[in-house]
């Protein structure tokens, strides 16, 4: 009997690790993307707010999920064209056009939520159903391993895939390396007739997608319901876990996982009611975070432009 | 590789025309009015001093910069040069002065970035195929896929001239590509381009040195503060004659070193060794010392350790190994300011990062370092703006800075004033020993002699003198010893009297005496 009972807590331990991360992980392969362009986005924990919001009135309203989605991403699209046209043609200061971002999201975020459901007090939130989970013949079906891996949500799966194909991307094609190129010296690739704007453009705008969709997962795929400030410092960490994973692709798969086996182990402990405050499971994630980030600094190399305005002359 | 003799070579129709340019810079008109033009097999230097307009004019031509006014022809037909794209595609390449590399990537993938317009794949083996024609034609070998920060200077420079000949040109613009070479690998690339002219590439070769004038191009035209002087056949005119164009009045082509007994030790270092910014050693085992009434002149190729030299001698890095003495104490722990004190003068190599607070005041720049030091300060918190306004007249006096006044923001001034507002400071205290890293570099000849001479002026006061530079005349003239760096070893210690440029130009490459080349 107990052993039944620690074996489910395992399964469920290693499910919802999967599940935790995939919010992080459609967050930082978007923040690889725009970084590895030159440009920090520093705004992305406004637009997982906005992707969160999004998604969730699409889907109230047209009751389809997949169309939440798509909206949740058109709306970081949005905002990281925005943040280009900040950073890229008005070359302002990339950090303060990301906190700019940020508020600008915030309480966009905050005024839509309360103009649409004026109505509705603290306590009847309006809620939908979220995501069915994948279903795969005799797989899903597989003792623990088919709880794990495959019965989690589409959205993850979708999560997951971006990563050998953001890899694939960035190391064989040919957009690719001129995106590496524009992070690592904008003017090589001004001086071989290439806009650097254009592909910092775009690196923005899918950063701001894939951020877009990872808020749309939060109630969409998770909670069922919106609540100002849902992304709780999601896109913070999402940032920390791009340094942490040193700008490629498979490593920030690695520790957005590493990330969310955290997380869930925290989640059970207080669940489980372990005799640990709880105050301090709750700080656990980040002072791991903190803890990884100081580590991490000396051996990890950012792209050598990251962060600065590129001007010709 | 001598090429065709001149009468042989077909005259043709000048490939490229420049009309009437003009550039104006928010400082400085860097182009007035110039014309040129180049024909197909020739190479035309452009000849002037820092500073008139060399790179401004190259980098019209291939779109960097928009000409105020003025009409460009390429083959005959006026083309309207809006970026480099336009440029690419009448066909024109370009070696900038600075290279434009990815260090992090590969040599092949620094060559084909934006060579190839469409498709989803790099399509790298026709690139290595191409690659590996351009060296067998040239006789350059380079590794394809070393990633390019681990590549000498030298083959850098290789780097970038594949990646201009990679799509295939028919007018070439070098912007002072021997500027980081030994004299062996200038001659070599001479010899290459010669190639490459003889092969019917027009080909615009830029520098400041007279010798490459005479020894590569065909004609040459002389710029002057954005003027164009003249057009000449390089045949027809003497090293005196492009000298005295260039410069615009008589030139003293060297300065008169004084030998002198020199004195006590009064710096020594002792097997040097000190991790470079990717956390290699970049210094393995250097030791010398320098005497008082002495000038060490430190030649080599840049890159080859002198910039870590240079910060573990003044204090910014720490050596991993070895140690160092000052006047007769021990240094090795002790902070820049402590060093200073002992009577440490130092003249960074990049004089406006490291040298100076470029949004400071000409007088602020000029007691930096000193602030905490009588008769500057005043108590523990306070500065004597008296003394320090007192003290900024007398330097911009004694050092002939050209300024509007002591409150002047400091990035309104020229290299050379810069440089001098540098060496009034430093001198400003008693010096025992100076380091000067690259203290000419970028100067026009003015200053150039201006900061040779008062360089030889501290040696002849008792200070010992360690000169780091790449250009070997100033090496040359100015030293009584000469150190030769490569790769973070001393390859010898050669008294000047004994010294000759082949010999140096080896020792640069890391080739020993009497060793198989
Ligand atoms: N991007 C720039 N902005 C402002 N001034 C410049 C710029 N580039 C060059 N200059 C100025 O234009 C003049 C010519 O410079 P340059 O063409 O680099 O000379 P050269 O190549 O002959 O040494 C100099 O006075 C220089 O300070
Ligand atoms: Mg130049």
């Amino acid at each position: 009997m107990n052993n039944f009972f620690q074996t489910t807590i395992i399964v469920g331990l290693f499910a919802s690790t999967i599940r935790i991360a995939t919010p992080f992980l459609f967050a930082s392969i978007g923040e690889l993307v725009t970084e590895r362009s030159g440009v920090l986005n520093l705004g992305i924990e406004g637009i997982l707010q906005i992707g969160a919001l999004v998604g969730f009135l699409i889907t109230f309203r047209t009751g389809s999920h997949w169309l939440g989605v798509f909206g949740a991403g058109f709306s970081g699209i949005v905002l990281g064209i925005f943040m280009g046209w900040m950073v890229t043609t008005l070359k302002l200061n990339q950090t303060v056009s990301g906190l700019a971002l940020n508020l600008l999201a915030g309480g966009i975020a905050f005024y839509w939520f309360r103009v649409v459901f004026a109505d509705v007090g603290a306590e009847n939130l309006p809620n939908l159903r979220i995501f069915q989970t994948a279903r795969f013949p005799i797989l899903s079906d597989i003792p623990y391993i088919g709880t794990i891996f495959f019965r989690q949500q589409w959205l993850t799966y979708l999560a997951f895939l971006s990563v050998p194909v953001v890899s694939y991307f960035l190391y064989r094609t040919r957009v690719g390396l001129q995106l590496r190129c524009t992070g690592e010296n904008p003017r090589a690739v001004d001086m071989k007739g290439l806009s650097v704007a254009k592909h910092q453009y775009g690196a923005l705008a899918f950063g701001g997608f894939m951020a877009g969709v990872g808020g749309s997962f939060l109630t969409l795929a998770s909670s069922g319901m919106f609540i100002p400030e849902i992304q709780a410092g999601r896109g913070w960490i999402a940032i920390a876990l791009v340094i942490f994973g040193n700008w490629i692709p498979w490593r920030i798969l690695v520790v957005a996982l590493f990330f969310g086996l955290i997380e869930a182990v925290q989640l059970t402990l207080q669940a489980l009611n372990a005799n640990v405050p709880h105050q301090l499971l709750l700080a656990l994630p980040y002072l791991l975070t903190i803890i990884a980030l100081c580590t991490a600094a000396g051996r990890s190399r950012s792209p050598l432009h990251l962060g600065l305005p590129y001007k010709r002359e | 590789m001598t090429g065709l003799p001149d009468h042989a070579r077909p005259i043709l129709q000048p490939i490229l025309q420049v009309e009437n340019l003009t550039k104006r810079f928010p400082s400085v008109l860097a182009l007035d009015n110039v014309s040129m033009d180049v024909k197909r097999g020739e190479i035309h230097c452009l000849l002037g001093e820092n500073g008139a307009g060399k790179s401004t004019l190259s980098e019209t031509i291939y779109g960097t910069y928009l000409p105020d006014s003025g009409k460009i022809f390429f083959r005959g037909a006026p083309v309207e040069i809006m970026s480099p794209k336009d440029a690419i595609a009448a066909g024109i390449s370009i070696v900038h002065q600075h290279f434009v590399l990815v260090p992090p990537l590969t040599v092949l993938e620094n060559v084909i970035l934006g060579t190839q317009k469409s498709g989803l794949y790099m399509d790298l083996k026709y690139a290595r195929e191409r690659l590996n024609e351009l060296s067998r034609n040239y006789g350059v070998a380079l590794n394809l896929d070393a990633r390019v920060w681990h590549l000498s200077v030298g083959e850098q420079q290789w780097v970038e001239i594949f990646k201009a000949l990679y799509i295939g040109v028919d007018l070439l613009i070098l912007d002072e590509p021997t500027a980081v070479l030994t004299p062996q690998q200038s001659e070599r690339l001479f010899s290459v381009i010669k190639q490459m002219r003889d092969e019917g590439l027009a080909i615009i070769f830029i520098t400041h040195k007279l010798k490459e004038v005479k020894a590569v191009s065909d004609r040459v035209t002389v710029l002057r503060k954005g003027k164009k002087i003249a057009t000449v056949n390089t045949k027809d005119v003497s090293k005196q004659e492009l000298a005295n164009m260039m410069v615009g009045r008589d030139v003293v082509f060297t300065i008169e070193r004084q030998d002198m007994p020199p004195g006590e030790v009064v710096f020594e270092a002792n097997n040097l060794r000190a991790l470079n910014f990717h956390g290699e050693e970049g210094l393995r085992g250097v030791s010398f010392d320098v005497r008082e009434k002495e000038v060490l002149g430190l030649a080599g190729v840049s890159g080859n350790g002198q910039k870590l030299l240079f910060d573990v001698i003044v204090g910014q890095e720490k050596p991993t190994e070895g140690s160092l003495k000052l006047a007769g104490r021990d240094i090795t722990n002790t902070t820049t300011s402590k060093r200073m004190k002992l009577g440490l003068s130092s003249i960074p190599e990049d004089r406006i990062k490291e040298g100076l607070v470029m949004d400071f005041m000409v007088e602020e720049n000029l007691i930096l370092g000193f602030q905490r030091r009588e008769p500057f300060a005043k108590g523990k918190t306070l500065v004597n703006q008296k003394a320090i306004r007192k003290f900024s007249k007398k330097s911009i006096e004694d050092f002939d800075i050209a300024t509007p006044s002591s409150k002047q923001i400091s990035k309104k001034l020229s290299g050379g004033n810069l440089q001098k507002l540098i060496l009034a400071r430093e001198f400003s205290q008693e010096t025992k020993f100076l380091i000067a890293g690259q203290p000419t570099r970028g100067l026009d000849v003015g200053s150039t002699e201006y900061v040779r001479r008062r360089i030889l002026e501290q040696k002849r006061k008792g200070a010992g003198v360690l000169l780091i530079s790449e250009d070997l005349d100033e090496i040359l003239n100015l030293s009584d010893r000469i150190a030769v760096i490569f790769k973070g070893e001393l390859m010898d210690i050669i008294d000047v009297n004994e010294a000759d440029i082949e010999q140096l130009g080896l020792l640069m490459a890391g080739i020993q005496k009497g060793e198989e080349v």
